[in-house]
């Protein structure tokens, strides 16, 4: 027997709103399935079980908002504790794609629901079912919805299931809007100005919320994390023509950003220095093993949130690109697992293109450093006494001088600067 | 690659510009667009979003699009102008 709880997903998190279980009594779950979504306040997040057994009762009904760490479902460890097991813990290979059949409709209560009442146990069921339903709406492969639609299908109460877009697009928030203006009276229907379409008057609650929990850790970090900050100029000339090489004879689909040697340089260079990948916890430092590259991610209409790519260290500079474009497509899209942003050992952050030169930026606890890359720039620079231009970047280190000091930051900093000067060993 | 351009109306180019892009903002606004905003200052397209823009509109049109295209797509008046007159060059290599 065990509890399923509600995990925390990352040091700014202390409650979260269960939004969708994909699993109902009598599913057998496996470590790593993903469960149940998860809304905190800066992003759906997909939440797996760390825990074995057949699902015996979901405690928390979908819009419910709890604290970490309460009980959510009770997993039993056997098929003889499945309540009436119209398919006897099949290995579930489907999870991945979320649990359906939308035809079941599940009117027996569990026969042997440990503690609570049948019925209370009864009024679960169908709830799964109907959220089972919901998900084989909203799921790729059938309709695709904007995080934006979804919201606001939720505040007009509005159907998703009864909304139609042309062609495959996804629903989109005009569509919703759409389909709460035509057939029933809808209270205050949403005034027509165009600009509202990106900032609708439902969004700031959302944002308010996000800006709530990001200013609370940052605040946290900045009043107990000693921060050291360091700074270094970095030539990509070598980076950049090599990167425009090898993607002059790709496919589109195959070429990689700047960003993609950046994280991999960085991946190498934390992985060489433990001191700065890990976690300063009960006053101490636990090296994070592995390395889980946090990268900072900006979310469309304001907001944050830094999901891990796992084992960065160890990928090809190809697989990180690939990694790093789901991980940015699925935190847009509000699919990011919960082990995605509870695990970063290191985080960097990329301004990018659009950005300024420099960031210093602030440790997201319990990490005890943080890199950030500027955006690229031409600037005169000298190489071998000559004046040329090349393109730059200025790379920085945010550490915790608890765990480390300026002497290992410095050399990590050059670490990086060294690996993305021979960007084809990477 | 879905299928040979070998010409294409500004308006065509226009479609598949606004199909692309909405399928990476999907609450993208273009009414609110003149043809002369920078694309990706306007709607935040960060590279990979970019990239993913190029290949959207790669694949929709059956266009190559070089890295040394990508300042051809900087607005939506250049890009128009970028796709109708590669299409007429039969979708290949043209100047450059």
């Amino acid at each position: 027997m065990a509890d399923f709880t509600m995990p925390s997903l990352g040091a700014d998190m202390d409650e979260g709103t269960l939004q969708e279980w994909l699993v109902k009594p009598g599913d057998a779950v496996h470590r790593g399935d993903i469960v149940a979504v998860v809304d905190t306040a800066k992003a759906n997040i997909e939440v797996e079980s760390f825990v074995e057994g057949v699902v015996q009762q979901l405690l928390v009904e979908p819009g419910t908002t709890v604290p970490v760490g309460q009980v959510l479902a009770v997993l039993g460890n056997g098929v003889s504790a499945a309540p009436s097991g119209e398919e006897p813990v099949a290995p579930s290979p489907e999870v991945e794609a979320p649990p359906v059949a939308p035809t079941h409709a599940p009117k027996r209560a569990p026969k042997k629901a440990p503690k609570k009442g049948a019925e209370e146990a009864a009024a679960d069921v169908p709830v799964a079912a109907e959220v089972a339903a919901e998900v084989t709406a909203e799921r790729p492969g059938s309709v695709r919805v904007t995080p934006l639609a979804r919201r606001l299908a939720a505040e007009l109460g509005v159907d998703l299931r009864t909304v139609t877009t042309t062609d495959d697009a996804p629903i989109r928030a005009k569509d919703v809007r759409a389909a709460a203006a035509s057939p029933a009276p809808v209270a205050a229907a949403p005034p027509e100005p165009v600009p509202e379409e990106t900032h609708p008057a439902h969004q700031p609650p959302k944002a308010d919320a996000m800006r709530t929990v990001i200013a609370n850790l940052m605040s946290r970090s900045k009043r107990e994390v000693p921060h050291y900050y360091l700074s270094t100029t970095v030539d990509l000339g070598h980076a950049m023509a090599w990167l425009h090489e090898r993607n002059r004879a790709l496919d589109v689909s195959h070429r990689l950003v700047p960003a993609a040697l950046m994280l991999k340089a960085t991946a190498l260079a934390a992985q060489a220095t433990p001191a700065l990948n890990g976690f300063w916890v009960d006053g101490g430092f636990t090296p994070g093993g592995a390395v889980h590259l946090g990268i900072a991610i900006s979310l469309r209409g304001g907001g944050l949130v830094a999901p891990a790519l796992h084992d960065a260290a160890d990928l090809s500079v190809e697989e990180l690109m690939a990694g790093m474009r789901d991980l940015v497509t699925r935190a847009r899209a509000g699919h990011l697992r919960g082990s995605e942003l509870s695990d970063s050992t290191i985080t960097v952050t990329n301004l990018g293109e659009q950005g300024v030169e420099a960031v210093h930026g602030v440790i997201y606890p319990p990490q005890v450093a943080l890199v950030g890359f500027g955006r690229v720039v031409e600037r005169p620079w000298a190489v071998d006494g000559l004046i040329g231009v090349r393109p730059v970047t200025t790379l920085t280190l945010a550490g915790d001088h608890r765990a480390t000091d300026g002497f290992t930051g410095a050399r990590f900093l050059t670490d990086i600067e060294q690996r993305l000067q021979h960007p084809e060993d990477l | 690659m879905t299928r040979d351009a070998t010409t294409m109306s500004p308006a065509a180019a226009r479609a598949a510009i606004a199909a692309a892009i909405t399928r990476i903002v999907p609450d993208a606004d273009f009414d609110a667009l003149p043809d002369d905003a920078q694309l990706r200052a306007e709607l935040e397209l960060d590279s990979l979003d970019f990239l993913s823009f190029v290949e959207l509109l790669s694949g929709s049109t059956g266009i190559r699009i070089d890295e040394s295209d990508y300042p051809d797509l900087a607005t939506m008046g250049r890009a128009i102008a970028f796709l109708t007159a590669r299409a007429t060059d039969g979708g290949g290599r043209g100047g450059k």
